[in-house]
């Protein structure tokens, strides 16, 4: 069993997702069972062999550095449901640094 | 207008001659979407008075005689945005969004006359294999109710197969058009990954995401195809080469074209003999037309389904990250702190598949298991691919079923997830290399379609559409119609 | 227990495109909240990032300047992290193959150079920002995502609050050289986080380290280290244990303050970006991106040393900041003598811009104008004392044609002897008993006379001129 309750509940941290308590332990079973499946690459040999992280080995795609105006602030806010003066509006966030750039 | 007797080159043929307005034409759609949308439950949206008002508009400017498309409609699954339209990904997540601009497909296809008719249901986020997982509703195989059309994109499946639409564009990332197509006895393609552009199809895997077209016949497709690939300045993956016609050559036949059958792809299992044994009657038909047949071997095959949902599951855990309640979307009502709005609103807002794929996905990303998960599923997949590869230095295209069974019924398969992800076999080596490959009916068992697939080289759909085309002349699955028979 | 300080900086540098780093929008923010934002930057469902060339390339020359070898293959990865100012939750970024790596710059504390190796260079996007209010609620403003930016991160190479000052100067100094950056601290287009160790001296192996934020000012970056090296000191003397933690520089306390203790769970679970295709960065490329570097301000320092003879003092400061340093060329492009331009610049002009808190752009002065007033001295139209009434028409005004202005106000110095004459022969006239004196070797003599001719013609004639015509006169009589 590679996959046990305590994983899921920090994976779930990671993701932002809550696991009701009644249910992680049925969620874990599956989770594991899902896990043991992939586990099957263990037995593949990849030694040397280089990763294909993309659809199409195709490289060098960019844009010459022209400007568009930006969308319309009122359509962008449609969706939105909390805002003031122009700002999306969230609870106050504890200062955890999360802006890392 | 039942659409299941004409080909797109008849309809607008119709509209040329003035037998049929566009207006005319789209009140016979809603209403027989009307009539028979009760019992299949294809579309989540119907966006009747734009479409009509677009229709008016084709009548008024007149329908362009070397415009094929001009003035049909088209139903579009609904994670591709659509300006002003709602575009759920059949998830109470996007229940209420509603997007402000057109993915570029839509775009293309407004710019070739094509007029959107609706939505289309499908798996929440397009994670599932059977339509079940949409959080919005239910949608039925019209060959039998009580199946399910396949999935992800089961609603553009089910809409081409009632004959509530000539065309209807799918997404697939691990056969989510080609199994559906399979399902409903279509013609379903998954283009080379960058013939069509993504942006604004609502990603899942961003390195496997294909748009595609089902129509029942292949030169529609091809049609359609035409219409919506190209390269698209705001897609960097989009592909930087040319873009030919896919109709052309369609009728060359299949004389000397080198057929490849992939011995890994016939597993002679009891319960597949049917899908086998059509697929089987398929190649002998292609010898006799003066095909070569050639087996094959891609011996990584078994590896594509572990690759694959580690693969899509990871990219889909980052990708499905946005979906905060912040700038759109569902926010949880229960919200005392900011992590509230993400953890309550991404736990109610996401269904139990999504939140399985997040999990797997954030679990092979994470330190300590990247290595053993998503590197090594990468790599897997450079195998995978180079087998394909390897297989095309000798045959034009490769020929297998779509699928390891018929449609299956509803309820059946959902509660094993396990199971659900094993029958993707056949079809996710094809999206981990990239290539294209085509869904085409090629029999029936127990009066349900049997789909077969014809997998091409990189950027080569022509000799697939060719292919597909030279065995659709010579068979006629294309007489049987759905029954819309059983359900409750 | 004698303890060392090692540090090591994490600048952050905004890249001056039009555009966004992935996105069309307009790059330059300031606007009115979000409206510099589009689908793209604000991460709608279905949207992708395409790569903005001359990012890459503001980028290259960034990392050149830094003495980096530039990566031949690279590409961007996705770092994942939740917060309101990070609308995709995951930020693009470069992990493992940075588009620059293995640099240095030389630093100067006190004379002493100081190699500081930079161990990458890589690009990214810029997060959004957040306000907090004071009523529970936080506002987001998304016009600042998706700027580019580039991450230089220094080896652990510093050992003092003086060197990471220094280092950030000269970081700064070159950046802003290459014109990729304005590279301002109190806008933000200059950031910078600090990792800070103690360990004692003579011991290889680094101790415990913090990470110092919010350090936005070159002040608060010596400020924040010189209190941290306190805090862990008092910590390490006491026979305690330094956290491995993150913490903040308060600037009205002038201390730090612990923001959060690293654990396991900041998994940003990089990987690489599927969107956007990898790079491939020819030599060639880079080739022409080095060729298109402006002089750097070592090599523009030792040609004024070389070419015109200034003192190394004084073109160490005329290249001090780019603007300076194309001001002084300019001057002397103009025709202007190197060292009274050099002069002017370090003297009235300096003291000017200081006084006023100003920079050189902001005011009307033209290298023009200055190299046309510094011969206008040097030709005697004008006295240099007059001259100081120009520099200030001309720094406060500005003008095209310095001689038409002192002409116009009347500035020009009165050198004709066939003026001058009818003058001088007045006041001797007047003076006699002045040219006695002057006879008799009394000097002060001369000059009564000559301020008496400098009051007649209202400060305009030339003393030179006038001193030597008197001295004649004077002679003859």
């Amino acid at each position: 069993m590679a996959i046990n309750e305590e994983t899921v509940k920090q994976v779930a941290k990671l993701a932002k997702l809550e696991i009701e308590e009644e249910s992680i332990h049925a969620f874990t079973k599956e989770i594991d069972q899902i896990v043991d499946m992939v586990e099957q690459l263990e037995e593949l040999d990849t030694e040397g062999v280089e990763g294909t992280y993309h659809g199409l080995p195709q490289k060098n795609v960019w844009r010459e550095d022209k400007v568009q105006k930006g969308t319309d602030r009122e359509e962008l806010f449609k969706n939105v449901k909390t805002r003031k003066d122009g700002y999306i509006e969230v609870p106050a966030m504890f200062d955890n640094g999360g802006s890392e750039a | 207008m039942n659409f299941l007797d004409y080909t797109l080159e008849e309809l607008h043929e119709k509209l040329v001659n003035k037998e049929l307005t566009a207006v005319e034409l789209m009140e016979s759609v809603y209403e027989n979407i009307e009539k028979t949308d009760e019992k299949v439950g294809a579309f989540l949206t119907l966006s009747k008075d734009e479409a009509l008002a677009a229709a008016k508009e084709a009548d008024e400017n007149g329908i362009d005689p070397d415009n094929v498309l001009s003035g049909l409609p088209v139903g579009i699954k609904d994670n591709i945005s659509t300006k002003g339209v709602r575009t759920t990904a059949a998830s109470k997540m996007l229940e209420d969004f509603v997007p402000v601009y057109d993915a570029t497909v839509v775009q293309k296809l407004k710019q070739a006359g094509m007029i959107s008719v609706g939505k289309l249901n499908m798996d929440e986020f397009a994670m599932g294999g059977s339509t079940e997982n949409s959080a919005l509703k239910i949608t039925r195989n019209p060959w039998d109710l009580s199946k399910v059309p396949g999935g992800s994109s089961g609603g553009s499946a089910a809409a081409v197969a009632a004959g509530q639409v000539p065309v209807s564009l799918g997404s697939d990332t691990g056969g989510s058009i080609r199994q559906p197509a399979s399902f409903t006895g279509l013609v379903g393609m998954k283009p080379t990954y960058g013939r069509v552009s993504r942006y604004g199809l609502i990603a899942f895997g961003s390195s496997l995401d294909q748009i595609g077209p089902f129509t029942r016949t292949v030169k529609d497709n091809a049609l359609v195809l035409n219409a919506i690939s190209g390269t698209d300045d705001r897609d960097g993956t989009s592909y930087r080469g040319e873009t030919p016609d896919f109709t052309e050559g369609i009728d060359k036949g299949v004389k000397g074209l080198r057929i490849g059958v992939p011995k890994e792809y016939f597993n002679e299992d009891a319960k597949e003999t049917a899908i086998v044994e059509s697929v089987r009657k398929a190649l002998d038909l292609y010898e006799e037309m003066g095909a070569e047949i050639v087996e094959v071997s891609l011996p990584h095959s078994k590896y594509g389904i572990p690759a694959y949902y580690i693969i899509a599951s990871s990219e889909a855990s980052s990708n499905l990250q946005r979906f905060d309640g912040i700038r759109y979307g569902y926010r949880s009502e229960d919200i005392g702190s900011l992590e509230d709005i993400y953890v309550k609103s991404r736990s109610e807002g996401f269904g139990l598949e999504v939140k399985r794929r997040i999990m797997l996905g954030t679990f092979s990303l994470s330190s300590g298991f990247y290595d053993a998960h998503f590197k090594k599923a990468a790599q897997a997949r450079t195998l995978i691919r180079q087998d394909f590869e390897k297989a095309f230095e000798d045959v034009d295209v490769l020929v297998a079923p779509t699928t390891t069974s018929t449609a299956f019924e509803i309820g059946g398969k959902i509660e094993d997830p396990l199971a659900m992800y094993m029958a993707d076999v056949l079809t996710v080596p094809v999206n981990l290399a990239g290539v294209p490959s085509l869904s085409i009916p090629c029999g029936f068992s127990e009066d349900l379609p049997i789909g077969m697939q014809i997998i091409g080289k990189h950027f080569d759909e022509q000799t697939i559409y060719r292919a597909a085309y030279a065995y659709e002349k010579a068979t006629d699955h294309l007489d049987k119609k759905p029954s819309f028979k059983g359900g409750e | 227990m004698n303890l060392e300080p090692v540090i090591g900086l994490e600048v952050h540098v905004e890249l001056k495109t039009d555009s966004k780093m992935f996105s069309p929008s307009p790059a330059h923010f300031g606007a009115e909240p979000n409206t510099n934002t589009n689908v793209i930057d604000w991460g709608h469902p279905g949207v992708l990032p395409v790569v903005n060339k001359r990012a890459i390339e503001f980028g290259m020359k960034a990392a050149l300047t830094l003495n980096c070898s530039i990566a031949n293959d690279t590409k961007f990865d996705r770092k994942n992290y939740f917060y309101p100012d990070n609308p995709k939750a995951y930020q693009i970024s470069q992990f493992d193959k940075p588009i620059g790596y293995d640099g240095w710059i030389e630093i100067d504390v006190k004379g002493e150079k100081k190699r500081i190796r930079i161990e990458r260079v890589h690009l990214e996007e810029d997060a959004g920002k957040n306000t907090h209010g004071d009523n529970g609620s936080s506002y987001v403003d998304l016009n600042r995502q998706g700027t580019p930016l580039i991450e230089i991160v220094s080896e652990a190479d510093m050992r003092s609050p003086e060197e990471a000052q220094a280092y950030l100067d000269t970081v700064k100094q070159l950046i802003q050289f290459t014109g990729v950056s304005d590279v301002k601290m109190q806008e933000g287009s200059m950031r910078c986080d600090a990792n800070i160790s103690l360990r004692p001296v003579g011991q290889e192996e680094f101790g415990t380290k913090t990470e110092l934020k919010n350090l936005n000012s070159f002040n608060n970056v010596r400020k924040g280290l010189e209190h941290e090296i306190k805090r862990q000191e008092k910590i390490l003397n006491a026979g305690g244990e330094i956290q491995q933690e993150t913490r903040r520089f308060d600037e009205t306390t002038g201390e730090t303050i612990l923001m959060r203790v690293k654990e396991g769970s900041s998994d940003y679970r990089y990987f690489p970006e599927p969107d956007i295709p990898n790079l491939e960065i020819s030599n060639d490329w880079i080739d022409d991106v080095r060729a298109s570097l402006p002089e750097m301000p070592k090599e523009r320092m030792e040609r004024y040393v070389k070419d015109y003879n200034l003192p190394e003092y004084d073109a160490g400061v005329l290249t001090a900041t780019v603007e300076m340093s194309d001001f002084f060329q300019e001057t002397v492009d103009n025709g202007a003598d190197p060292k009274q331009a050099s002069n002017w610049l370090m003297g009235e002009v300096s003291a000017y811009l200081n006084s006023e808190h100003l920079e050189l752009h902001e005011t009307k002065l033209t290298p023009k104008a200055l190299a046309e007033m510094i011969n206008l001295i040097a030709d005697g139209t004008i006295s240099s004392k007059i001259a100081k009434k120009v520099f200030k028409e001309l720094i406060t005004k500005g003008s095209d044609d310095v001689k038409a202005l002192v002409e116009d106000k009347g500035w020009v110095q009165l050198s004709d002897p066939a003026k001058l004459l009818p003058i001088i022969s007045d006041i001797l006239d007047q003076n006699e008993q002045s040219i006695e004196d002057y006879k008799n070797g009394k000097d002060r003599a001369l000059g009564f006379l000559v301020g008496n001719v400098m009051k007649q013609t209202r400060g305009k004639a030339n003393p030179g001129v006038v001193n030597k015509l008197l001295k004649e006169e004077m002679d003859k009589r």
